[in-house]
């Protein structure tokens, strides 16, 4: 017996005395790299600008996050991977050309103003790079709204500027749309690779359904939300979405087009903000889906993704609380 | 087939390997056995001994207070030498009879009586109550409260308890192994005592052979049913067994009795069958002694107050990177702050943890509502809030978060990605309000 421990160096601890090894960081850092073929595409259609943009939100996000804890006397906690993922999601969700002060301010307000101010990770009511895009959209009404022709961006910095799908099908209808894609199954596939206009990492619907089913691998998101975000919103493309009859929408434009992806998978699935209890997030995902549709048929903006998150974020703590879960033995829901 | 199970729950890594090959063997008889007069839950004993006295195996050294309560004896022949507060696996000082061991392990009078089938309910019963049986799994209950149900909770389900869902232990598992007949016959004398005649044996599905060794030894047996369990902590737990094994569910804050169930344990079904054929008091009881940070990791015979440090020295001592002690399996066990804490009946085993296993407590993170724990709870709470209430002191609000029905097996906290400590957040409320 080389080493025989004393009692008193015996470790005391109360049970369970095992754990998981899931940590927040663990998760953090891999919806992080989730994200990574959808940041890729971005890259590779919209250019060295888009990139440039992306690193600032992180750099800008974790810097914020940093001197708020440093000059507030906190915890230093950038390395949870939680403020580079914001940075990152912010990134993904801006326009490819904007000016570098926007990546800045976007990144202040979501991690110091909608994260910190409301205590921290854990604890904000909305969802921190929403709230930053949506501050920007609101503050940058023209700036948020300039969007780059994709590839074009590689050769010439000075990228032509055009119209998002959904800005083509508020404004002119899907007959232009068609006729500027060519026909529907061209539509649908430059849809698919991400070969158009739009947010750095909203374009490719194949790099987001590719981060996503890692995500679902991984069990860090459940089928809940996406689906009956995209469920409901489908529905209402089809029934509402062709002028003058009903049931004629095309939901494969809508549930292709616009965030609606990247918020369905990766912004409506946050943990912190959207509801805990499964048959909530089903509530919570509907009321996304509906919202969105709403806003980008009757809405006077073409895109209404990001809205309908944040206003259903108001929801969650409602939602928690009139879905609790059936306690075990107990006839039905208790109720208090 | 599905196997029968439970809504929720964990999968953790089980590590039986390292004891489940392990044959039960008895422990090196001690020097002297530290016998606390409160090993059960209930009113603790009366000492019946005076310092000095002669006592043999199995005499009775306390003697019960009211009917929650259970009687010891002494688990070796020899002297009393002592009387001391010695601490418990909780932690908590027991007024306990020191007992140097004689060596000659002379018994009190013990008749073998290979006709105790025919012996009145009432005369099974009170041999299990002299023999101071309690629920050996860990809650030490004692056994002949939960086999007097009042009149109006009619019992017509025995279910024996052989899940052992915590990791590392394989006690039961080597019980059901080596003395599959006596597991039998101990749920037999249950099933006479309460006069029901459905009887199951549930076992985690991780444990094949002992399965079909003990559908083996039923197979003669019309009431006795053995079901296959899936493997998922805590399907050993009393609600869990009873939802898996007979499909009913105990109400909240109620008891199995309120659903007609009884359950035991293995190790208790055969200290059941030796009271009730020999009159043998519950003296000793199946130790595994496990963990990465033990040498050589066995199953044990031990008598009762054997002290877990002889257990330690019985296996090889320490290996290097031994770290922490813990009286249990690693989900529910108690870490001791000294080994020089006995073996009570309720002791299923010493579990050695390495530094690289044992888990420490130094720092956790804010919520972050990812919902793990909501899923892992196999009572359908919410842990999440409970945490977050007690920790911010909102005690009251846990309570209606359903607080009480928390019976702390602790998979919120193996699954919280935030090493938040859950269950101790739990416990805490609980001691700041009321029920």
């Amino acid at each position: 017996m080389e080493k025989l421990k004393k009692d008193h160096q015996l470790t005391l601890s109360v049970s369970p005395h095992v754990r998981s090894e899931e940590t927040t960081s663990r998760i953090m850092w891999s919806v992080s790299a989730s994200l990574l073929p959808a940041t890729v595409m971005g890259a590779y259609f919209f250019g060295p600008k888009a990139v440039l943009n992306v690193a600032l939100c992180i750099i800008a996000s974790i810097l914020s996050e940093f001197l708020y804890q440093k000059g507030t006397d906190r915890k230093i906690t950038v390395n949870d991977g939680s403020a580079f993922l914001t940075g990152l999601l912010l990134g993904l969700n801006l326009p490819p050309t904007v000016p570098f002060y926007i990546p800045i301010v976007g990144s202040v307000v979501a991690v110091v103003i909608t994260k910190q101010l409301f205590g921290g990770l854990g604890y904000n009511v909305f969802n921190p790079a929403l709230i930053g895009r949506a501050f920007l959209l609101i503050s940058f009404p023209k700036l948020m709204t300039i969007w780059a022709e994709p590839t074009a961006a590689f050769i010439k910095l000075d990228a032509k500027t055009t119209a998002t799908p959904l800005g083509i099908l508020k404004e002119e209808g899907v007959a232009k749309l068609l006729e500027m894609f060519g026909d529907n199954s061209n539509l649908y596939l430059q849809l698919l690779s991400g070969h158009r206009a739009g947010s750095i990492g909203e374009t490719s619907a194949i790099a987001l359904l590719l981060g996503a089913a890692f995500l679902f691998y991984r069990g860090y998101i459940t089928w809940h939300i996406p689906v009956s975000f995209l469920g409901t919103a489908g529905l209402m493309a089809w029934a509402f979405g062709a002028k003058g009859a009903f049931f004629a929408g095309d939901p494969i434009v809508h549930l292709l087009s616009g965030g609606m992806l990247l918020g369905a998978f990766f912004m409506a699935t946050d943990y912190v903000t959207c509801p805990s209890v499964k048959a909530g997030q089903i509530l919570f995902g509907a009321g996304c889906g509906f919202l969105t549709m709403l806003i980008r048929l009757k809405g006077g903006y073409p895109e209404g993704v990001m809205f309908a998150i944040l206003i259903m974020n108001c929801f969650s703590p409602l939602i928690d609380r009139g879905f609790k879960t059936k306690v075990f033995g107990a006839k039905k829901e208790v109720k208090k | 087939m599905a196997l029968a199970t439970f809504k929720g729950g964990i999968h953790p890594p089980d590590k039986k390997e390292l004891s489940k090959g392990k044959e039960i063997t008895p422990a090196r008889s001690p020097k002297r056995v530290v016998i606390p007069l409160s090993q059960h839950i209930g009113a603790p004993c009366k000492l019946a001994v005076s310092i000095g006295q002669e006592v043999k195996r199995g005499e009775v050294v306390g003697t019960p207070e009211g009917f929650v309560s259970s009687p010891v004896h002494s688990s070796v022949s020899g002297k009393v030498v002592a009387i001391a507060d010695f601490p418990v696996a909780t932690g908590r000082l027991v007024p306990s009879v020191v007992i140097e061991n004689s060596g000659t392990d002379e018994w009190t009078a013990l008749k073998d009586n290979s006709d105790y089938m025919n012996l009145s309910p009432d005369e099974l019963k009170t041999k299990v109550k002299d023999a101071g049986i309690v629920g050996m799994g860990g809650a030490a209950f004692p056994a002949h409260v939960k086999l007097s149900p009042p009149k109006e909770k009619p019992i017509d389900v025995v279910i024996i308890n052989g899940a052992e869902c915590e990791p590392y232990l394989t006690a039961d598992y080597r019980l059901m192994i080596e003395r599959p007949k006596d597991i039998i016959e101990g749920l037999k004398v249950l099933m006479k005592i309460i006069g029901v005649n459905k009887g199951f044996i549930g076992i985690e599905n991780n444990k094949p052979d002992a399965i079909e060794i003990m559908k083996n030894a039923v197979s003669g047996e019309q009431n006795i049913q053995v079901c296959a369990l899936e493997v998922k902590y805590p399907q050993g737990a009393e609600k869990m067994l009873i939802k898996a094994c007979a499909d009913r569910e105990v109400p909240p804050r109620a008891l199995p009795m309120d659903v007609g169930v009884v359950v035991q344990n293995i190790g208790t079904a055969i200290a059941v069958y030796e009271a009730a054929r020999y009159g043998k008091p519950l003296v000793e009881r199946v130790v595994t002694v496990t963990g990465e940070g033990i040498k050589e990791p066995r199953n044990l015979l031990v008598k009762i107050g054997t002290l877990v440090s002889e257990l330690i020295e019985d296996c090889g001592g320490y290996s290097s990177e031994a770290a922490k002690v813990i009286s249990g399996g690693p989900m529910m066990g108690f870490a001791v702050y000294s080994t020089e804490t006995p073996v009570t009946k309720g002791t299923s085993g010493v579990l050695v943890l390495p530094e690289s296993e044992a888990f420490h407590l130094d720092e956790f993170g804010p919520c972050i509502r990812c919902g793990r724990c909501i899923d892992a709870c196999p009572m359908g709470l919410i842990p999440s809030m409970l945490s977050v209430y007690s920790e911010k002191g909102f005690y009251e609000d846990a309570k209606a978060y359903n607080l009480f029905d928390c019976f702390e097996c602790g998979s919120c906290t193996f699954v919280c990605p935030s090493k938040r400590p859950i269950v101790q957040f739990v416990r805490l409320a609980k001691t700041m309000v009321k029920p």
